[in-house]
């Protein structure tokens, strides 16, 4: 395997692991609002790290740069569907949970 | 609060103009990849055709191709994305704790944006760090949701605030 195929995988399992943990997070927070947040590591670093894994395979070229704008286009557009359902929420008054200070 | 910018009123500027074009001539190229002189040929009438709709619906102006904050974006994003990493490496931390330490508050930030743009990017920008989403955007402050106290007290600090500022106020005044 040469040097960029083992960049490639550890990025690629990087990100997976931002996955997997984003929906261990969806399962183990306790209430909507925590879980929106949880469902944000998926969308940034996991997909980021995903991403750059598959431009290194890709290598220099359009499908790197396809790969790229699809980055740009989660960012710009998961934290939109994020903010949408949390005030969509919170504007028919489901009750966010506050915790005291440990 | 500066005026509100209505549709229609005002005729689009020659540079948003321009750069619509040029946005979508690249992004035309960059998906097609041809060369051949008639292709592109029709990838320029299809961008000038989008451009006239686009003018057409007075969405050409500096909130359709914020063209002021572009240059700004690029000092902008790269600290934000290395934001992002950290926020998603501290959450992850919570997530895979067994004890669970969180601390859910609900609060305030103060905005000291001008413009809706500058609260958009301001806004998006803590949604996307993980830790903390904008539950609400009002006129002066964000109403935001936090999901730890370090996450909270990161964005209290007002960094991330001051650097939309700046990224706003774009050229010239930088």
């Amino acid at each position: 395997m040469s040097v960029i195929e083992i960049s490639s995988g550890v990025l690629l399992a990087l990100g997976t692991f931002f996955c997997v943990t984003g929906g261990i997070g969806l399962l183990r927070l306790p209430d909507f609002y925590s879980r929106a947040h949880a469902g944000g590591l998926p969308d940034t670093l996991g997909a980021t790290l995903i991403l750059a894994g598959l431009v290194l395979l890709a290598g220099p070229n359009l499908i790197a740069v396809k790969l790229v704008m699809v980055g740009v286009l989660l960012h710009v557009t998961s934290p939109t569907g994020v903010h949408a359902l949390a005030k969509a929420a919170y504007s028919r008054g489901v009750r966010a949970e506050e915790d005291s200070s440990e | 609060m500066p005026e509100t910018p209505v549709r229609g009123r005002r005729k689009p500027q020659p540079a948003h103009v321009l750069a619509t074009f040029a946005w979508l001539a690249l992004v035309w190229w960059l998906w097609s990849g041809h060369t051949e002189p008639m292709i592109i040929g029709f990838g320029v009438a299809s961008c000038l055709l989008v451009v006239w709709l686009s003018v057409r619906m007075e969405v050409v102006d500096d909130e359709g191709e914020p063209i002021s904050v572009a240059l700004g974006l690029l000092g902008y994003v790269p600290w934000l994305l290395l934001e992002i990493a950290k926020a998603n490496i501290h959450v992850a931390g919570v997530i895979w704790s067994p004890r669970l330490p969180i601390r859910r508050r609900l609060f305030s930030v103060p905005t000291s944006q001008a413009s809706e743009l500058g609260n958009a990017i301001y806004a998006n920008s803590i949604t996307l760090t993980p830790g903390t989403v904008a539950l609400d955007v009002r006129r002066d402050t964000i109403l935001v949701h936090a999901l730890t106290q370090d996450s909270q007290e990161g964005l209290e600090t007002g960094e991330m605030d001051r650097r939309v500022t700046k990224l706003e106020r774009g050229w010239g005044e930088a």
